[in-house]
C-alpha cells in the first residue's frame, strides 16, 4: 500500500520502478555452448566465445529465447516478432568482449503486467514496460589476492532476462511484493530459479519522491540489490534521504547509487553527467531475431498453470481461503505437494496439515519440499489414520515427528509402537471408572457444580491410556458417568 | 618443364594426380622461394616444418586414394586467420605472443581438403590499410617494380603479404580478407587475381574481426581457375557464424569456360571519377572491347549513390572496428603494459599495442557511435548503405555483371605513399560500394600502366552469383593474356 513519508513541509510519496535481472534456466549460455551451471570451479565453464578470443562469434541459443518468450507470455506481454541484439560498449576486466550483447531499441517482449497482493488482501496490477535478453558479465574477485583482482568467467555469457516495471510501485513493501510475485511466476514458468543468494535474481531500484499527486520527481537508481531485505531497506533509506532533501528545499541529483548493507545506506556511485556512453549499435555478428508465429503459439500452448490461476482454482475447487491458497501457491513445489496430499482427501484437513505441521517442520530445518524426508504420499497416509480414527490428532503429531526423522511410513510406526487409538467402550469405561475411583473428592466437587473439573478428569484418563484413548469417547463416557449418580443439581 | 613455383593449382593438381610431382616437392620448392624472397617481407610467420609434415601427410593420403580439392597445394594464410598452435598477429603488436588454440573455419576446411600451409602472411594492422605500411612487422613489398625508377612499391592492402607471396611465386595461392577492397586492391597492385565472395559465402569464425558486417574471406591466385578452385575449398555454410549463408555453391570450375555470349555487362557511369588517369580509363575501355568481342552486350548503368559509398564506409567500418577491437585490453591474451591501476593498464596497453591507423579508426568509430552523433553519422551511413544496395539491385534488372577498374592507380612507391589518410582511403573508391552491398567482386590483372606496373579490372556480380562472376573474369583473363611474372624480380 502506498506509504507516505511525513516531513515538516508535508508528506512525500514514493514512486518506484524496478529492473529485475533474472538468470535464464538453460543448460548452456546465451551465445555459446558452454555450461551455465552454478558453482563450478572458477573459469572451467568458459568457451572461446565467452572469453572474447579473437575471431570468435556469438550464436543465439534458441533455448534461452524460448525461455524469454515463455516468461513474456506468463507476464501477459507482447512477443515481438522481430527483436535486435545490440552491443553495449564499456571496458571492464570481467567483460571479455569489451561489450555486452543486449537488446536496446527492439526488445523481445513489450508490455505486460503482474498482480501484487497488498497487506490488506486487496490486489493491484503493476505494469511491465519491457523484457529483454542479454548476456551476463563474468565476476571480478577483489578480495582473493593481496595485489591482484581475479576474474571468473564462468558467468560470462550466461543468459539474463531484464524485466523492467513501470514506475507504479508506491512503497518499499510493494516493491518487495512485486519481486516476490515475479519470482514466483518465473519459478512456475521454469524460466529462472529465482535464487537470490546465487545471484540468479538481482534487482536495480529506481526511486523518486514527490508530493502525492504531483508529477514525477528526479530519480536515483540503486544498483544490484540481491535480497528482499536489502531491497526493502535500500528503498526505505533512499526515500527518506530524498524526502529530507526535498523537505529542506533542495533538489535530488539524478545518479546511480549503491546500497551499503553494513552501513544500511545508499551511496553515490556516479552522477548522470558521469554516466558512461555505451555507444549501443546493432551487433553486426548477429542477424535480427525473427520469431515464427507458430513457434510462439507452440510455447503458449505448453505454458504451465501460473500462480494466479492456481490460487483461484485452490479457492474454488478446494474451498481454501484466499490467504491459505496464496501461501500454498507461492512456491510451485509447495502447491504440487499440497495437491498430491489433497488428492482423494478432505482439502481443508490436507491444507491444515501441509501448512502447519509440514511447513512448520520444513522451516525449522530450513529445507524445501524437494528435500523433505516425508513424501506427499506418506503425509497422506498419516492423515488417513487420523481421519479413520486409528490414531488421535495428538498422537499423529508425534508420529509425524518420527516420520520426519526416520522417513518411515506412518502405519508402520503406529503398529510398532502400539499407538492405535483405544475406541473400545468397555476399555474406556474401565479407564474412566478407575480415574473416578481414585479421586472421589473431585467427583463430589464436580457433582457439586465445579464442572470445569471435566478437563482434569480428561487429562487423567488420557494419561492412564498413554494418550491413546479416543478423546471424544472419553469425554462422552466421563459426562455419562459423572452425571449418572445424581450429579445434577 | 616449368619451375614448380610457376605452377598454377590446376596445373599442379594434374601433375600430382599423375604422380609426376609430390606435395613434398611442391612444399620444398615454395619454401625455398620464401627464403629467396624474404626481403619482400611477405610472411610474418613461416612454418616450414609444419609445411613439410602437412605435405608428407598429403602424399600419404594421395597414395591411399584419398585426395581432397587442395591436396598437396602449398598455400599462404593471411595472418588474420586464427591457426591452431601457430601464432596469429593481425600484424599488430597488441597480439604479441598470442597463439590460438583453435583453427578458423576457412583454414580448417582448406586443411581438410589437403592444403599445405607455408606460413602466415603480412597485412596492414588489423586489416586496416591499403598499402601494408601499417603492419607492426614492417611493410610487405610488391615484387613488381617500375623498370624506370626501380623504386620499392607497396603490394596494396590489407592482404598485401598474400598478394606479394602469390605474385612472387612463394605460394601457389593465398587467403585474404576483404572489408572494403583488401583482396581486390592488392591483387590489382601485384598482377594477381583477387576474389571477394558474396558476404556470407565464407565463414568469419576464427578470422580476427575488423568490421563484421563487411569482412569476407577470399582467395588470391594467379589465375581465375585457381580462384574458383580455392573458393570451392574455402566456402560453405557455418552454423557457428550467424551471418554465414546457407546457399549452395555450384561447381565453379565447370562453368568457367562458358564465356559471356549473350550476357549484358554494365559500366557504371559514376565510376568515371574526376581526375581518373587516362591509363585507367584506357584499360577500362579495353576491357569493354574484350567483353563485346566475346559476345557480351555492354551498356552504361547508373549507380547514383556511388559517391556516398566511401564516406559511409569510413563511418560503418570504424564504428564496428571500435567495438570489435575493445577485446584487446591486456587482460586475457596478447600484449599487456602494466600500469598503476586498471585504467592506466588499459591506456598503456592500447597506446603501445595499436598503431596510428588503428587508433585513428577506433577514435572515428567511437565518435560516430557516441550519444548525440549516432544519428548524424552511423544511422545516416546505414541509410546510405541501403541506398547503395538498392542501386545495385536496380542495376541487376538490366545487367548480369558490372565492369569497373579495380583501383584508380597502380601501386605507389613505398617511400611516397599518399600523404594524408583521405587520399589513402581513395584507393578503395571502386571496391567499397560492392563491399557495402555484400556483392561478390573480383580483380583480374589486365594490363600495365605507363611505368610497367600491373593494373586490374574489377567484375561485380549479383549476390551468390560467383559462377557468372568467374565466367566474366575468365573471359577478361583470356583476352588480356597478362603475364603474371613480376618484372624485375629475380
Amino acid at each position: 500500500m502506498a506509504e507516505l513519508i511525513e516531513r515538516e513541509s508535508g508528506p512525500f510519496a514514493y514512486v518506484i520502478g524496478l529492473e529485475v535481472h533474472a538468470q535464464i534456466v538453460s543448460s548452456s549460455k546465451l551465445f555459446s555452448g558452454a555450461s551455465a551451471a552454478f558453482g563450478a570451479a572458477a573459469n572451467t565453464q568458459v568457451s572461446a566465445v565467452d572469453a572474447g578470443m579473437p575471431g570468435m562469434l556469438p550464436v543465439i541459443n534458441m533455448a534461452c529465447i524460448e525461455q524469454a518468450v515463455r516468461t513474456g507470455l506468463a507476464l501477459g506481454g507482447t512477443i515481438n516478432r522481430r527483436s535486435v541484439f545490440e552491443r553495449k560498449n564499456y571496458f571492464y576486466p570481467d567483460l571479455p568482449q569489451g561489450y555486452q550483447i543486449s537488446q536496446y531499441q527492439q526488445p523481445i517482449v513489450t508490455g505486460g503486467h503482474l498482480v501484487i497482493e497488498l497487506e490488506d488482501g486487496a490486489s493491484r496490477p503493476i505494469g511491465i514496460e519491457r523484457l529483454h535478453v542479454e548476456q551476463d558479465a563474468g565476476k571480478s574477485l577483489h578480495d582473493r589476492d593481496p595485489v591482484h583482482s581475479l576474474v571468473d568467467l564462468n558467468r560470462s555469457g550466461i543468459g539474463l532476462m531484464e524485466i523492467v516495471s513501470l514506475p507504479e510501485l508506491a512503497s518499499p513493501d510493494e516493491a518487495v511484493r512485486y519481486v516476490r510475485t515475479l519470482r514466483s511466476i518465473l519459478r512456475y514458468a521454469g524460466t529462472c530459479d529465482g535464487n537470490m543468494q546465487e545471484g540468479s535474481l538481482r534487482v536495480d531500484a529506481n526511486v523518486s519522491m514527490r508530493r502525492p499527486g504531483d508529477k514525477l520527481g528526479t530519480r536515483c537508481e540503486i544498483k544490484n540489490l540481491n535480497s528482499m531485505k536489502f531491497l526493502q531497506r535500500a528503498i526505505e533509506f533512499e526515500g527518506h534521504r530524498q524526502a529530507t532533501i526535498l523537505d529542506e528545499g533542495g533538489t535530488v541529483r539524478q545518479e546511480t547509487r549503491l546500497f551499503d548493507v553494513n552501513a544500511n545506506e545508499t551511496r553515490s556511485m556516479r552522477s548522470k553527467e558521469d554516466a558512461e556512453d555505451y555507444r549501443y549499435f546493432p551487433d553486426p555478428d548477429l542477424l535480427p531475431l525473427d520469431l515464427d508465429e507458430a513457434w510462439i503459439a507452440g510455447i503458449a500452448a505448453s505454458m504451465p498453470e501460473l500462480p494466479d490461476s492456481r490460487k483461484q482454482r485452490f479457492m474454488s475447487d478446494h474451498g481454501l481461503s484466499s490467504y491459505d491458497a496464496g501461501v500454498l501457491v507461492a512456491e510451485r513445489d509447495n502447491a504440487d505437494f499440497f495437491e498430491e496430499v489433497a488428492r482423494g482427501r478432505d482439502s481443508k484437513v490436507a491444507a491444515n496439515w501441509v501448512m502447519t505441521e509440514f511447513f512448520g517442520r520444513l522451516n525449522k530445518d530450513g529445507i524445501g519440499v524437494a528435500d523433505s524426508p516425508v513424501s506427499a504420499d506418506a503425509l497422506g497416509g498419516l492423515i488417513d489414520l487420523v481421519v479413520d480414527d486409528t490414531i488421535s490428532g495428538r498422537i499423529a503429531k508425534d508420529v509425524f515427528a518420527e516420520m520426519f526423522v526416520t522417513g518411515r511410513d506412518a502405519a508402520a510406526i503406529v503398529e510398532e509402537r502400539g499407538l492405535r487409538q483405544v475406541t473400545d467402550t468397555t476399555r474406556i469405561e474401565a479407564l474412566v471408572d478407575g480415574v473416578l475411583a481414585a479421586h472421589p473428592e473431585r467427583v463430589d466437587e464436580y457433582r457439586a457444580g465445579k464442572t470445569k473439573l471435566l478437563g482434569f478428569f480428561m487429562g487423567e484418563v488420557m494419561k492412564a491410556s498413554r494418550g491413546r484413548a479416543n478423546p471424544q469417547a472419553v469425554n462422552r463416557t466421563l459426562r455419562l458417568r459423572l452425571g449418572q449418580e445424581g450429579g445434577t443439581r | 618443364m616449368t619451375a614448380l613455383t610457376d605452377l598454377t593449382i590446376a596445373g599442379a593438381r594434374d601433375l600430382l594426380a599423375a604422380g609426376h610431382v609430390s606435395a613434398a616437392d611442391l612444399a620444398r620448392a615454395h619454401l625455398a622461394a620464401m627464403e629467396r624472397h624474404r626481403d619482400l617481407n611477405a610472411f610474418i610467420t613461416e612454418t616450414p616444418e609444419r609445411a613439410l609434415q602437412l605435405a608428407d601427410a598429403s602424399d600419404r593420403r594421395r597414395r591411399a586414394g584419398d585426395a581432397g580439392r587442395l591436396e598437396g597445394i602449398p598455400v599462404a594464410i593471411k595472418d588474420l586467420f586464427c591457426t591452431k598452435d601457430v601464432p596469429t598477429t593481425a600484424a599488430s603488436r597488441i597480439l604479441d605472443g598470442f597463439t590460438p588454440f583453435y583453427e578458423s573455419t576457412v583454414t580448417a576446411a582448406m586443411l581438410r581438403q589437403g592444403a599445405v600451409m607455408l606460413g602466415k602472411t603480412n597485412l596492414d594492422e588489423f586489416a586496416m590499410g591499403s598499402s601494408n605500411l601499417t603492419s607492426w612487422y614492417g611493410p610487405a613489398i610488391n615484387p613488381w617494380r617500375a623498370p624506370g625508377d626501380g623504386k620499392t612499391r607497396v603490394p596494396g592492402g590489407s592482404s598485401g603479404g598474400s598478394a606479394s607471396a602469390v605474385a612472387a611465386r612463394m605460394a601457389m595461392a593465398a587467403t585474404g580478407t576483404d572489408t572494403g577492397g583488401s583482396i581486390r586492391q592488392p591483387a590489382a597492385f601485384t598482377g594477381t587475381v583477387g576474389l571477394k565472395p558474396t558476404y556470407g559465402r565464407c565463414s568469419r569464425l576464427g578470422i580476427v574481426a575488423f568490421a563484421s558486417s563487411l569482412d569476407q574471406a577470399g582467395p588470391l591466385t594467379r589465375t581465375v581457375r585457381d580462384a574458383a578452385i580455392m573458393l570451392g575449398a574455402m566456402a560453405g555454410h557455418d552454423p557457428l557464424d550467424s551471418t554465414s549463408a546457407d546457399v549452395p555453391l555450384d561447381d565453379l570450375e565447370d562453368a568457367l569456360e562458358a564465356g559471356v555470349e549473350g550476357m549484358t555487362i554494365g559500366v557504371p557511369e559514376e565510376y568515371r571519377v574526376e581526375g581518373m588517369p587516362a591509363v585507367i580509363d584506357d584499360l577500362w575501355q579495353r576491357g569493354i572491347a574484350w567483353l563485346e568481342d566475346a559476345g557480351a552486350t555492354v551498356r552504361e548503368v547508373s549507380l547514383p549513390h556511388t559517391r556516398f559509398a566511401l564516406p559511409a564506409y569510413y563511418i560503418i567500418a570504424p564504428a564496428e572496428a571500435s567495438s570489435n577491437l575493445a577485446r584487446y585490453d591486456g587482460v586475457r591474451f596478447g600484449l599487456r603494459c602494466e600500469g598503476d591501476d586498471l585504467v592506466s593498464m588499459y591506456e598503456r596497453t592500447r597506446a603501445e599495442g595499436f598503431g596510428a591507423e588503428v587508433k585513428r579508426r577506433i577514435l572515428i568509430g567511437t565518435y560516430v557511435l557516441s550519444e548525440g552523433y549516432f544519428d548524424a553519422y552511423y544511422l545516416k551511413a546505414q541509410k546510405v548503405r541501403t541506398r547503395i544496395a538498392d542501386d545495385f539491385r536496380e542495376a541487376w534488372t538490366s545487367v548480369d555483371a558490372l565492369l569497373t577498374p579495380t583501383t584508380p592507380s597502380a601501386a605507389f612507391a613505398a617511400d611516397s605513399p599518399p600523404d594524408d589518410p583521405v587520399s589513402m582511403y581513395l584507393n578503395d573508391v571502386f571496391t567499397v560500394p560492392a563491399s557495402l552491398a555484400g556483392l561478390p567482386g573480383i580483380s583480374v590483372p589486365a594490363g600495365l600502366d605507363g611505368d610497367g606496373l600491373p593494373l586490374g579490372l574489377q567484375v561485380i556480380a549479383r549476390p551468390f552469383d560467383e559462377a557468372r562472376l568467374l565466367r566474366v573474369a575468365r573471359t577478361i583473363e583470356e583476352a588480356a593474356g597478362f603475364d603474371t611474372a613480376p618484372r624485375g624480380l629475380t
